[in-house]
């Protein structure tokens, strides 16, 4: 009884939060929901074009592939740097974090527009590249796919490393020597019982790092300089140039019901709870 | 596990020497086991214990010295090189893996082919009484049962020694006292050399043929259990391994393998085996084993004898605690067993202690005891 009032008192504290949520966040994802099904007709119309459309399809692709190889990267990189923070001594242990925190406090912005001075034709990698005489003419390394994938997996790294970090630090270092000591070598040691004890951090990363990628705007937008379009970017062409409430909705509700999907997949591999940040069940 | 007596290796370490920074937690060990013998490093938590096994093991180099098998030296071998079984302070069973998965990974990781593995990883679970556990994880085994694993895992390749780093702390006092006589038959059964890490003066003692003690990183004394019981060389031995009384005294006269103490009115008669000389006219400290002082009936004599008033006491079974209280000698501690006891002792009491001259050795004291 005592137990069943005092969850009434957490549930009044939580109500005025609920409420906003719903408000603000909840109706307008219904409406988008809506719309897709009313605009410019009642139907699912907009849906349809999904199978015909070519146009739409490649928007898909391309975000998908993007997606991919950014999560793909951003897991090597990741996993990378994780093993080496997760493997040094504690006073170095903080000055990697440091390292690999700096970034998320740098404007997303000011990131993609430094991607763009970096590798334009005239950019330092080029001249870079010239001077050395490894290529005649500059590489085209910004305004593709290319380019966005770089910023991408630059914005995305860090990401990747929380996860898979705070799953690498629960591993007994002595699991290690354990290993090496009945005999393994250093290689059979991190394939037969490291790697196996990072995985459930790697996948969480995964699903991370690629729901992350999927509704990119900026980046995308800057690097990919307006001729290869990604699912965010489609979306604003659609509704604020093109006045197409109904396509523009229609892959904007696309996009919630395949995150989510994502999301309900791999609960059933990895404890999301943890994932998120929240202490271990 | 062919299970051959006498399988085992020679282990010899010649001034091995372990500095971190500016601090020596290892100074010059040097000591030498044989075939099949089971070794103990014994000494208080710091004293180096672990960091002698790391070197043995081949996780931590040596700052000084060797590490010799069969008079090879192996000092350069990294771990997995050397082939020795270890037992690690908690265990370190790999979570992800069944027991059997465990069991199987020294094999696994020499590329032992699929028929010898299974009959091997049989033949050890057999051997720790664990087969139908195999299918399990380490989380769903009690603390007995996963040191077992961890042996089976540790023995399965037939290693040229068994490591084991304080396998027994971890369990309960009755679990620790099963689990130390099941060591002692896996040790007759496999006749191989093994080197076990303890805190435990029972466990050493009962365990081991020959002990190592050490102390702030130096090997103190080196032998048979009985002998460093029966003989410790330094104050530290005789109180880290069981109790003892300390005497202090001035030596009076010594001669032919004998000499008399005098600390106050009291003179304490006391043998001198092997040669030992006491120079006459110096201050000596005897360690004298509590279970070697009788109390003494009314009219009998021992050669030394002592009275004193029992200052506290207490009934533990098998035997009697004696604090007693003495003019000369301090407090001396008695045990005295109860079944057929001379005295009903009660606080207060009017006692008599005697002993024979052999009962107490001289030791030397510890500069840092
Ligand atoms: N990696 C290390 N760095 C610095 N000091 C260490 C290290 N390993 C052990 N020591 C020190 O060496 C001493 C002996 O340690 P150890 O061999 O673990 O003792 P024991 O196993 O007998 O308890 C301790 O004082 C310990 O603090
Ligand atoms: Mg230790």
């Amino acid at each position: 009884m005592n137990a069943l009032r005092r969850d009434a008192g957490w549930w009044a504290l939580l109500l005025p939060a609920f409420l906003l949520m719903t408000v603000l966040y909840v109706a307008p994802i219904v409406q988008v929901l809506a719309i897709s099904v009313t605009e410019p007709q009642p139907g699912f119309g907009n849906y349809e074009r999904l199978l015909t459309n070519a146009g739409v399809q490649r928007v898909i692709g391309t975000t998908l592939r993007v997606c991919a190889m950014t999560t793909a990267l951003a897991l090597l990189l990741g996993y990378a740097l994780s093993y080496v923070i997760a493997l040094a001594r504690p006073a170095v242990q903080r000055y990697w974090l440091l390292v690999v925190l700096v970034p998320l406090w740098i404007s997303v912005l000011v990131r993609a527009f430094a991607w763009v001075t970096l590798l334009r034709q005239q950019g330092l990698v080029n001249q870079g590249l010239q001077a050395v005489g490894l290529v005649d003419e500059p590489l085209r390394l910004v305004w593709n796919e290319f380019g966005i994938v770089v910023g991408m997996v630059h914005y995305m790294v860090p990401y990747a490393v929380l996860p898979m970090l705070a799953g690498m630090r629960e591993i007994d270092p002595r699991l290690l020597a354990a290993a090496r000591g009945l005999g393994a070598s250093r290689r059979a040691a991190f394939l037969r019982v490291f790697l196996p004890l990072s995985l459930p951090g790697l996948v969480a990363a995964g699903v991370l790092v690629f729901i992350f990628s999927l509704g990119f705007y900026i980046t995308p937008a800057i690097l990919g300089g307006g001729k290869t379009l990604m699912a965010a970017e489609w979306i604003k062409l659609q509704i604020l140039d093109l006045v197409r409430w109904g396509m523009g909705t229609m892959l904007a509700t696309v996009l919630v019901v395949a995150i989510l999907a994502t999301l309900v997949l791999f609960s059933r591999v990895v404890d999301l709870n943890r994932l998120f940040g929240g202490a271990r069940a | 596990m062919s299970g051959t007596a006498a399988a085992g290796h020679a282990l010899d370490l010649r001034g091995l020497t372990r500095r971190y920074g500016t601090f020596t937690a290892v100074r010059g060990v040097s000591l030498r086991v044989e075939r099949g013998q089971f070794l103990t490093l014994l000494g208080p938590s710091g004293s180096g214990k672990t960091t002698i096994l790391m070197m043995v093991a081949g996780f931590v180099p040596p700052s000084e010295g060797q590490v010799l098998l069969d008079g090879a030296d192996i000092t350069p071998l990294p771990p997995e090189r050397r082939h020795f079984g270890m037992v690690f302070q908690g265990y370190a069973l790999f979570p992800h893996m069944t027991v059997a998965e465990n069991v199987v990974f020294p094999l696994r990781v020499r590329g032992l082919g699929r028929a010898e593995r299974d009959g091997k990883v049989r033949a050890a679970l057999d051997l720790v009484q664990l087969s139908p556990f195999a299918e399990r994880r380490p989380a769903q085994l009690s603390g007995g049962q996963q040191q077992r694993v961890a042996l089976a895992r540790a023995l399965v390749f037939d290693p040229a020694l068994l490591l084991l780093d304080e396998p027994l702390s971890a369990l309960d006092k009755k679990l620790r006292a099963e689990l130390q006589d099941e060591l002692k038959a896996l040790h007759r059964r496999v006749g191989r050399t093994f080197v076990n890490v303890t805190h435990d003066q029972d466990e050493a003692l009962s365990l081991s043929d020959r002990v190592a003690i050490l102390n702030h990183g130096r090997l103190v004394q080196f032998g048979a259990p009985a002998e460093l019981y029966e003989r410790p060389r330094t104050s530290f031995v005789a109180d880290f391994l069981g109790k003892s009384n300390f005497l202090r005294g001035t030596v009076r006269g010594a001669q032919g393998g004998a000499a008399v103490l005098e600390a106050g009115a009291t003179r304490i008669a006391q043998a001198l085996p092997d040669g030992a000389a006491l120079p006459s006219g110096a201050a000596a400290l005897l360690s004298l084993r509590p279970e070697k002082i009788a109390v003494l009936a009314e009219g009998e004599g021992a050669d030394t004898v002592v009275g004193g008033r029992i200052a506290a006491w207490s009934y533990l079974g098998a035997d009697f605690a004696l604090d007693v209280r003495t003019d000369d000698l301090g407090t001396l501690r008695v045990v005295l067993p109860s079944w057929r006891a001379p005295i009903r002792p009660a606080e207060g009491m009017a006692v008599r202690l005697g002993w024979t001259a052999d009962a107490a050795v001289p030791v030397e004291e510890d500069a840092a005891a």
